[in-house]
């Protein structure tokens, strides 16, 4: 039997993905902006960031309605509550996109430190975690899903190699300030890919959830191997 | 706990428990020549609330009335299997079924005060187990009332009419009558399905108190209820126990697809 529920949870689901297509244009623009140092992408992030609020606001606030209306259980309580924390994780991840072309504004303004080799390798292991994590999502595929949260250690092995790196070009950057804030920006940017791929991660954690009711955070060792810290720097 | 038992080409899915007070064992019943229960086998815990759900015609009610053998009022009704109540066969032909009906209460759908007082409504069950002490049955009226939450409201007119009171009173007097004779379980048939919101919560709250001390039985149409004040939830189907389980597992992730589709409303 049909619902009207099915048809209300369907069409926020194709806005949730809406705005997950959203947000990895938004990380595929925000890399481009600082690797091709283009100012003119810097402002086209900055104002989809804004718009993409709108819409978390929007997803929320429909998602609530359904939980109040609806009283949902079984498949429809968890399909609900994950579409929530994507929601929730969508929006992080856009904030760390603008977070990046704002240290792209910085960046573009001052000469290249070193050609960046590990940070566009950093862009697109983001990226992709984010839209395979949708994937996982949409297609309900777990496998998928681990093999996101694996990915995010590989996502931090990279962003500990760009601070040690660029650690030792500010030890010898004696007398050369301007070194150290160009290190500091990019150490700065290594840090938000690496906060989208926890993101990301969460994504997938909780398609473990909507599949089979398993809530796997924080015990993500039972579920695939350990992951890096996710503690702030 | 949540102990998935039979093979796999067995779609039934049943949860082991530890402290059964009521055991039911290949229960299958039969009004004349319709089967209405199917093999159930089911164990009802101790001390907490369990729901039985299911659309209209799975055998919900007709099972919870077998507990307390309200089927022998039934003629053409008989059954196979058995059911055991703290250890003992219901059904042997020994068995003294007034004590049954004392030792599992059963609380109906519409409320049915006699036309009597409030207090005589509640002592009844004491009197006509010939206890006439007033301070016996005094202590065992304002107990009875107190634990259906109805004390508060009637204690300045215990004498007054019980018709006098509202429905969703009325329906505590009668949970307050069944509780005076002090039963191990009680069974709930729709309890609040005529009731007001309002009233229905203050039931609801009552039975959550209620299981400290007793088993609780209920039947209900309504899902919300069932995933709201149970501990234990089964799902029937055309006669069959499909699915027993802790509720919290029923209303978020059901083993079997016809449980996910009744309790989502997708069926019914």
């Amino acid at each position: 039997m049909e619902r009207k529920f099915d048809h209300q949870l369907g069409d926020l689901k194709q806005d949730l993905l809406k705005m997950g297509g959203e947000v990895e244009e938004s990380i595929a623009l925000a890399m481009q902006a600082l690797l091709e140092r283009d100012d003119a992408l810097i402002e086209q992030v900055i104002s989809g960031g804004r718009r993409i609020d709108d819409w978390e606001i929007r997803i929320e606030e429909a998602c609530l309605t359904l939980m109040a209306t609806q009283g949902p259980v079984a498949s429809d309580l968890r399909l609900l509550t994950t579409m929530m924390k994507i929601n929730d994780d969508l929006e992080r991840i856009n904030d760390q996109a603008v977070n990046i072309a704002q240290r792209a504004q910085v960046l573009n303004t001052m000469p290249l430190l070193k050609p960046l080799i590990d940070i566009p390798r950093m862009g697109d292991l983001a990226r992709n975690m984010v839209k395979d994590a949708l994937d996982a999502f949409v297609r309900r595929d777990v496998d998928l899903a681990k093999d996101v949260g694996k990915r995010d250690e590989q996502l931090d092995g990279l962003r500990d190699q760009i601070f040690r790196e660029l650690i030792t070009y500010m030890h010898g950057a004696t007398g050369r300030p301007d070194m150290i804030d160009r290190a500091i920006y990019l150490i700065l940017v290594s840090r938000h890919l690496e906060r989208i791929g926890d993101n990301a991660s969460n994504i997938a954690e909780n398609v473990s959830y909507l599949v089979d009711g398993h809530i796997v955070r924080h015990q993500k060792e039972d579920w695939w191997e350990e992951r890096g810290d996710q503690s702030d720097v | 706990m949540s102990e998935i038992r039979g093979e796999i080409d067995d779609p039934f899915v049943v949860a082991e428990i530890e402290n059964p007070i009521v055991e039911v064992d290949k229960l299958s019943l039969y009004y004349g020549d319709t089967q209405a229960l199917y093999d159930v086998d089911l164990a009802i815990p101790e001390r907490e609330v369990t729901a039985f759900i299911g659309p209209s015609g799975c055998g919900k009610s007709t099972l919870l009335r077998s507990l307390n053998r309200l089927n022998d009022l039934v003629e053409s009704a008989r059954i196979e299997g058995n059911v055991r109540v703290s250890g003992a066969d219901i059904y042997a032909p020994d068995y003294d079924v007034i004590d049954l009906r004392r030792r599992v209460g059963m609380v109906f759908q519409k409320s049915n005060p006699f036309p009597k007082s409030i207090y005589e409504n509640v002592a009844y069950g004491l009197r006509i187990a010939g206890e006439n002490r007033s301070s016996v049955l005094d202590e065992s009226v304002e107990k009875s009332l107190r634990a259906a939450a109805l004390w508060d409201e009637v204690k300045d007119r215990l004498k007054d009419n019980a018709l006098g009171l509202s429905g969703g009173q009325q329906q505590r007097l009668c949970i307050a009558r069944t509780l005076a004779v002090e039963p191990e379980v009680v069974l709930m048939d729709e309890p609040c399905s005529a009731l007001d919101p309002i009233a229905t919560v203050r039931i609801e709250e009552t039975i959550s108190e209620l299981k400290n001390d007793y088993t609780i039985v209920i039947v209900t149409h309504n899902l919300q209820q069932a995933a709201r004040i149970s501990d234990y939830t089964a799902f029937f189907y055309l006669g069959r126990l499909v699915e027993f389980n802790q509720t919290q597992q029923m209303f978020t992730q059901p083993h079997l697809k016809q449980t996910e589709d009744y309790v989502t409303g997708r069926f019914g």
